[in-house]
């Protein structure tokens, strides 16, 4: 179903709205010649791992895997003993809301006006020039969605980048990306919005107020509708509805086009939620943070959402008590689960590797039986299901974008790193060259005294 | 500095008399001594009366003694896991269950002699979260809000007894950018406060002076000054240096925490025999403290000299520490390096006899998978006292619990 939802998105972006889509992409990849990556041990993100192989990335896409032509002008690299995996996914990144440095100048993450806020977009809160890109960049990361905070119960809309940099983020956003709601479970509203004696302040509370404001978002639909009904019978006295940015993103959650992306801990309300999207039948796309989705993993699987984890993170407030290391492994166990690492951490985005071999590991010794060719899923192929743009990239496929990590080893070994890192073919990460990493404007000619 | 002389020797009567019950002998480890003899294959190891009592090969079993094949795996002292709130901080946003810190009502400023250790609860359930991924001890930190000085914390054995405490008390200072505003918005005023507090300990304010300290705060900080360990939370290189300088000035030892930058002042840091504890993930200027934040800090430290250790996963993730440990090793810093600052340098730096894997050395001690800076390796097996320790926390019973499937009743009946 989720996957139905993106296809058609993309196709609603591509063919029908793109011009009236606001702040649209204007991405283009960096140009670049063709390369064949040889010899590598490659994970494909899909569930395969093959040994030997080479990779052609060519005019921005995966051209082959295994043999094929090789187009004069073509890089070589030799990937003996290296392995590649598709460039890694963060569904849950901060990055340019919270940027480095945290000063509050720089707090741009959460509109604390009003639990319902769904009309803002995270986009616009982007500072394209955090330093975190480039760190997040070194650490195999090619795409990311950029969330608003989860200080309300609709946070607005989520925006997800290409990680290349620029001097605005519409160059870096996307295409064809469809966006995503930021809602909020739990805690952090009600603590919000409690101490103010506002609603909400309690658990229930917050049910009422989604539940008002999904009410307010069919009649938004029912509305327009009857106007274009209207409208295209002749009817010359028929008046638009006056626009609602808040309604408009909640309207496009009820027809599909818009993903949830729901933070929420702990089991019960998780099951709430669904619960809720039954009865106002939208989709969940995305438990975040989940640390006791362990518990309801069979439920997640056959409701064909996502959960975007921790490996190890619990205990930092009263809904994380119950979380275990165990949790992204058993999330995992059910069939068509789809199992997630994320972030939320300018720090983690830079080893979601390293988080996912920590999940692998504990997995396993639970009984579990991981592979890496099955883990690397969780930050590739699940996160850009999560994401709605799995059709284009997250696994090493022809025609696939060609966001390509070589990593020095094993990637799920700490002593890993990336060598290299393509985005849409061109390499915009190497370890060896420091013509080859980014460095933003703020760090540009910092210390300068300092001989490094 | 023994402030607490009666438990301290209530602890030694009472570990001595629960380790008497039990001799290990650990077949076949590979030992990570951290002494001189560096790594030692195939070797047996026996512990009795909670310490180290030999090493070698092919050593006898004692008459009752309990035998752990540890197959060729690695053996290592039992780590470090930093700086923390380990049994003072059940839940970080839940202040009640809180008290690793003390929120300070005005007048007088500071108060040095604000103590974490009474707080302490070894019945924590982070204490066994911790403990059976491998870490044995920690050391307890205190801060205060509105004062840059934060009070007393010490280290503590992950043992779970009442009477854990080892080493010496350590006053915990909090310097730089974060903590200006406890110093009326400037870090100048910082050693202002500081420099007042010193005069205070050591000729007391006449009648109707203002004053930093009480008169008990005043016989603290003068004890500290005299024979104690300052541990300084600071990262930027200028503070650094003005901790160096006053550390000099007064004698007492420094203790750097964090030290972002401390790989620019880190032949200073050497000269003064001053170690640091540092964060090896930190790589971005979160504020302005940290604008040379760099992942080869460790590296660079350890080739000038200085002693490193590892602090900054915090309390609830201590068990990451192996993982800061094992990207310090990814950058530069050598293996073994890696492996000391988690265990024979903090030792070292907090006074501590663990450690090192040594006849005659504490037998704390972990058996591990594989290589113990691995971060899909783990503990097999935590050894305290001399004691094998159980492997179970409340995590891994939740994991059990829900990885049942399909109970026959309610998973509340599961355990």
């Amino acid at each position: 179903m989720l996957r139905n939802a993106s296809i058609s998105i993309l196709f609603f972006l591509s063919s029908v709205a793109i011009a009236e889509v606001p702040f649209p992409s204007t991405y283009e990849p960096v140009s670049n010649s063709p390369t064949l990556l040889r010899n590598a041990t490659i994970l494909t993100g899909d569930g395969q791992r093959l040994e030997n192989t080479d990779l052609l990335l060519a005019d921005g896409t995966i051209q082959w895997l295994g043999s094929g032509e090789v187009p004069a002008g073509t890089e070589e690299v030799d990937a003996s003993g290296r392995w590649v995996t598709p460039g890694l996914i963060d569904v849950h990144s901060h990055l340019g809301v919270y940027p480095s440095p945290g000063v509050a100048a720089h707090s741009d993450g959460n509109e604390l006006t009003n639990p319902v806020t769904a009309n803002i977009w995270a986009e616009h809160s982007v500072w394209p020039q955090d330093p975190g890109f480039s760190r997040a960049l070194a650490g195999g990361v090619t795409t990311l969605q950029v969330l608003p905070g989860s200080g309300n119960l609709f946070g607005g809309r989520g925006v997800t980048l290409k990680n290349v940099y620029s001097t605005s983020y519409q160059d870096m956003k996307f295409p064809g990306a469809p966006h995503g709601l930021k809602m909020a479970c739990g805690e952090n509203p009600k603590s919000v919005y409690g101490p103010r004696n506002q609603t909400p302040s309690t658990r229930m509370g917050n049910v009422a107020l989604y539940r008002a404001e999904w009410i307010a978002a069919q009649d938004y639909i029912a509305q327009w509708e009857r106007y274009r009904a209207k409208a295209e019978e002749g009817d010359e006295e028929a008046v638009a509805p006056v626009r609602d940015l808040k309604l408009e993103t909640l309207a496009g959650v009820l027809r599909g086009e818009i993903i949830v992306h729901m933070h929420c801990y702990r089991a019960d309300e998780m099951m709430t939620i669904l619960a809720l999207a039954e009865e106002f039948d939208y989709r969940i796309g995305t438990f975040h943070h989940a640390v006791e989705a362990y518990k309801i993993a069979d439920e997640l699987a056959e409701n064909q959402v996502c959960g975007a984890l921790w490996a190890d993170w619990w205990g930092f407030k009263m809904e994380a008590y119950d979380g275990i290391q165990e949790n992204i492994a058993l999330v995992d166990r059910p069939e068509n689960s789809c199992a997630i690492v994320h972030s939320d951490s300018a720090e983690g985005i830079q080893r979601l590797n390293q988080e996912a071999a920590k999940a692998m590991g504990k997995g396993r010794r639970a009984g579990l039986d991981i592979s890496p060719e099955r883990a690397i899923r969780w930050i590739t192929q699940n996160a850009a299901r999560s994401l709605g743009i799995d059709e284009v990239t997250g696994t090493l496929a022809t025609g696939k974008m060609a966001d390509v990590v070589v990593w020095s080893g094993n990637p799920f070994s700490v002593y890993s790193k990336a060598d290299l890192v393509f985005v849409d073919g061109a390499l915009m990460y190497d370890r060896a060259d420091p013509a080859r990493q980014p460095v933003s404007d703020f760090e540009l000619g910092q210390l300068q005294e300092v001989a490094r | 500095m023994k402030r607490f002389p009666v438990l301290i020797a209530a602890a030694l009567l009472c570990c001595q008399q629960l380790a008497a019950a039990q001799t290990l002998l650990i077949r076949d480890a590979r030992v990570h001594t951290m002494t001189a003899a560096g790594v030692q294959a195939e070797q047996d190891v026996l512990l009795r009366d909670g310490r180290i009592e030999a090493i070698g090969r092919g050593l006898e079993t004692p008459a009752g003694a309990e035998v752990i094949d540890a197959a060729g795996r690695p053996l290592t002292p039992a780590l470090f896991a930093g700086i923390t709130a380990l049994g003072l901080n059940e839940v970080n946003m839940v202040s009640s269950s809180v008290d690793s810190g003390v929120t300070q009502t005005g007048s007088p400023e500071m108060r040095p002699e604000f103590s974490v250790i009474p707080a302490y609860n070894p019945h924590s359930s982070l204490i066994p979260v911790t403990r059976i991924e491998g870490f044995g001890f920690s050391v307890l930190g205190a801060l205060a809000s509105g004062s840059i000085i934060g009070g007393q914390g010490q280290a503590v054995r992950l043992d779970g007894g009442y009477d854990s405490l080892v080493g010496e008390p350590l006053l915990f200072v909090a310097l730089g950018e974060g903590a200006a505003e406890l110093a009326g918005g400037s870090r100048a005023a910082q050693w202002m406060l500081l420099e007042q507090a010193v005069g205070e300990s050591r000729s007391a304010p006449r009648a109707g002076d203002s004053n930093l300290l009480t008169r008990e705060g005043r016989a603290v900080m003068k004890e500290f000054l005299r024979n104690g360990t300052i541990v300084f939370s600071v990262n930027r290189a200028s503070d650094i240096l003005q901790v160096l300088q006053f550390a000099e000035r007064h004698g007492f030892k420094a203790v750097i925490e964090g030290g972002a930058e401390a790989w620019i002042v880190a032949a200073e840091l050497a000269a003064a025999e001053v170690p640091v504890l540092l964060d090896p993930l930190l790589n971005l200027p979160y504020n302005f403290d940290l604008l040379g934040a760099r992942m080869d800090n460790a590296a660079l430290l350890q080739a000038a000299g200085v002693t490193i250790s590892f602090s900054g996963a915090g309390t609830h993730h201590a068990r990451k520490q192996r993982q800061l440990a094992g990207v310090a090793a990814a950058n530069g810093l050598d293996q073994d390096a890696a492996l000391a600052a988690l265990t024979i340098n903090p030792a070292r730096i907090f006074g501590l006899p663990g450690g090192r894997i040594e006849v005659g050395a504490p037998a704390d001690l972990v058996i591990w998978s594989g290589d113990p800076l691995e971060v899909s390796e783990f503990a097999d097996q935590v050894i305290l006292g001399g004691k094998l320790q159980s492997m179970e926390s409340r995590q891994t019973r939740l994991r059990d619990r829900y990885l049942v499937r399909d109970p026959k009743l309610p998973r509340a009946y599961l355990h």
